[in-house]
């Protein structure tokens, strides 16, 4: 059971969850008018769902045969190059966008080959484009899942198909494809989620009546247009889908039926296309990481005006709604875990059901007749980030705190330790390399927050990433570069600096 | 004087009578059959399961609506008896901050009760670092400081081979006679149970005890 004080910090947290979320987007119905829906904004509807189910469904079919592979194969570096495909994943978008860039835009790489060998150009930008950068950003979270399902296969089930001499065929389909079946449904609801409420790829890649979508509208429409009663109209709307991918993701979400092994490890046997596929893997993962770093090394140190108190600014967010995010995350996976209802589950997950861009919308409505909204821009941006990764931080919590709770309840009843000796004597000890993960995850995704600033912040108070696109869309591509590959190199070290302080085993 | 009065258990479809009192400092082996509840009636004398009618007294004391950890019981449990993340010695002062920072008389007090379960210097080790005799005796350091009168082993010993369960059990009988602890041990093994206990409570059919002498 819950003590006093744990009871009160979830109840807070998850009060303020609520507060958050709902609040925000009850300021949203005053000024829709669902009837005035355009043809444009059900094209932008369509276009939404489009991408992230063409992201989603790319993603996992190419994180098949990387995650197996990557199973099967050892040898010297393999860590290593794990955690190098894993980085996409915490590299804020607009990094991501510029590295596709400067190898599948007009000037990049790839069409200077084209060029060279008399080939006609390909186009970064539309569809192609925005699937091109969700599959880069979220092929990596697909391919650990899978990977963990591999890796949770019973080793004794390995050995019996070897004695049975299943060839890989076999092994694939009786040993593998279960596994794969019941994870599939959820990597692709989470990466179908992702992708609805991905804002920069769609602002840079994508655009025009063609390749709109709902979070574009919305970002066009209070920014440019003015239009409040659209902006509202889209961020309902964008809620209702979040929503339903939400349910849906949580219908789909399943664990493997394998059950356990006794874990001794025998290695699936490999070959040579094994390598091919993680080679290519690399090269499309490290390209445009590689065409960042040498295009922002040689301005590094020669920094745009502004450039200090941008990072100063985007450092801040990160920090502060990381531990925001951590902490409710935390009283809530202990109350969770500790007897509390379903209640903490639900306001954990809440946050799912909307998006930072359709929460600013309501933010800025419910602000508007008190004080200029931009002027609350940097603390919104901290809760509102928090809240985006509160249900992930959560996910990663609650399984240990249970663990915790089901191992040392009766030991730490009958020491008779209740409250903050709970705390610190067993549960930070206990979960400290998953919070240092958490607060690492948390602050480098804040950290490339593109969406609540670009919609509500000053023009004289940009973030590194407003910095960046500012210097791209003034076609100032030597110094965004450098911005961009100095927001990388920041994210990476606050994900870095937290995971090393939470002790996490450095291994793969 | 430990009171089991008219204490009737039930969890879902299995349910337990006890009506008995056992004296003050007697050793006490609790045996019967796989299922039987030798376990649950250890965890309802120490607070885990409310019993749905009787009392719990110990002494003129009503132990019955008290929390486990207001109650004058030591537990030792089949495992999860240390924290693995804490060394040996951050684990027996437990015993005597109940998760507060521990004092430097405190920790000496520990040091001295690790030294007399037979691990000296071993204060810095964790759990993983020792063998499961080492950790068994740890926990009876802890239980050493904590000396409350009533010492509950729900079977910590069952996964040690019988020469190390019995240098245990010779252990907890040094440990008892200094504390002056009343003491209930779950065992299955009736060499265990004629090595340590005087009594044996039987548990079957629905029904424990009272104590018999062996």
């Amino acid at each position: 059971m819950a003590s006093r004080a744990g009871k009160i910090g979830a109840i807070t947290a998850a009060c303020g969850v609520g507060l958050l979320i709902i609040g925000s987007l009850g300021f949203l119905l005053p000024h829709a008018n669902l009837v005035s829906l355009t043809p444009a904004d059900f094209f932008a509807l369509r276009f939404t769902v489009l991408q992230a189910a063409l992201s989603a469904a790319v993603s996992c079919l190419l994180a098949i045969p990387l995650a197996r592979a990557l199973f099967a194969a050892r040898f010297w570096g393999r860590a290593a190059l794990v955690r190098l495909i894993s980085a996409p994943f915490i590299l804020p978008s607009l990094a991501a966008v510029m590295g596709l860039l400067a190898v599948f835009g007009r000037g990049g790489v790839l069409n200077d080959a084209l060029v060279a060998v008399g080939a006609p150009q390909i186009s970064i930008f539309g569809l192609g484009g925005v699937v091109l950068a969700h599959v880069f950003l979220n092929l990596p979270l697909a391919t650990r899942i899978l990977l963990l399902g591999w890796a949770d296969i019973p080793t004794e089930r390995f050995r019996l198909a070897q004695s049975l001499s299943f060839g890989r065929w076999a092994m694939f389909m009786h040993l593998e494809w279960p596994v794969l079946r019941a994870l599939l449904p959820s990597a692709f609801a989470v990466i179908f989620l992702v992708c609805l409420t991905s804002f920069s790829v769609a602002l840079i890649l994508g655009g025009g009546p063609r390749a709109t979508t709902i979070e574009l509208g919305i970002y066009q429409s209070l920014r440019f247009e003015f239009d409040l009663s659209r902006a509202a109209n889209l961020a309902l709307m964008q809620t209702a889908l979040c929503l339903i991918a939400t349910f849906v993701m949580a219908a789909v979400w399943q664990p493997s039926g394998f059950g356990t092994g006794l874990d001794r490890k025998v290695l699936l046997r490999g070959d040579w296309s094994d390598g091919v596929i993680i080679a290519l893997a690399t090269l499309f993962f490290a390209l445009p990481l590689a065409a960042i770093a040498a295009r922002g090394m040689a301005g590094l140190m020669d920094l745009p005006n502004g450039f200090w108190m941008a990072a100063g600014r985007s450092i801040f967010i990160a920090v502060t709604s990381a531990f925001l995010a951590v902490w409710a995350a935390l009283m809530l996976a202990m109350a969770r875990s500790r007897g509390a209802g379903i209640w903490a589950d639900f306001a954990a997950m809440l946050p799912l059901g909307t998006s930072s861009l359709a929460l600013g919308v309501g933010a800025f409505l419910a602000l508007r007749p008190v004080m200029p909204p931009q002027n609350a821009a940097l603390i919104l941006a901290v809760f509102f980030n928090a809240a985006m990764a509160l249900p992930f931080v959560y996910r990663l919590l609650l399984p240990t705190c249970r663990e915790i709770q089901s191992s040392y309840a009766r030991l730490m009843a009958s020491l008779g330790m209740s409250g903050w000796a709970v705390l610190r004597v067993v549960f930070l000890p206990r979960l400290a390399p998953i919070l240092g993960f958490s607060m690492g995850l948390s602050a480098a995704m804040a950290m490339g927050d593109f969406g609540v600033i670009a919609l509500l912040g000053a023009a004289d108070q940009p973030t590194l990433p407003i910095l960046a696109a500012r210097l791209m869309s003034a076609y100032q591509m030597q110094a965004a570069a450098s911005v961009t590959l100095w927001l990388i190199l920041l994210a990476f070290a606050l994900f870095w600096l937290f995971d090393h302080l939470g002790g996490r085993d450095a291994g793969a | 004087m430990l009171v089991l009065d008219h204490v009737n258990l039930s969890l879902g479809s299995f349910s337990l009578t006890a009506n008995f009192s056992i004296s003050a400092g007697a050793r006490l082996a609790v045996m019967g059959p796989s299922g039987a509840g030798k376990s649950s009636l250890l965890l309802a004398i120490a607070g885990f399961i409310a019993p749905t009618s009787g009392r719990i007294l110990w002494g003129d004391q009503d132990l019955t609506a008290r929390d486990p950890a207001q109650r004058p019981v030591s537990m030792l449990f089949q495992d999860q008896n240390l924290f693995p993340h804490l060394t040996l010695l951050q684990n027996v002062v437990l015993g005597l901050t109940a998760g507060g920072r521990a004092a430097a008389a405190q920790l000496a007090q520990a040091e001295v009760a690790l030294a007399k379960v037979g691990l000296p210097s071993y204060g810095g080790r964790k759990p993983a670092q020792v063998s499961g005799g080492q950790m068994g005796r740890a926990a009876l350091a802890r239980v050493l400081l904590q000396a409350r009168p009533l010492l509950l082993l729900d079977e910590p010993f069952a996964a040690l081979d019988q020469d190390l369960r019995h240098q245990m059990l010779d252990l907890v009988v040094q440990v008892a006679a200094q504390t002056a602890a009343t003491v209930l041990m779950v065992t299955h093994d009736d060499r265990d149970a004629a090595r340590f206990a005087s009594y044996v409570i039987k548990v079957d059919h629905g029904a424990a005890g009272p104590p018999r002498s062996i």
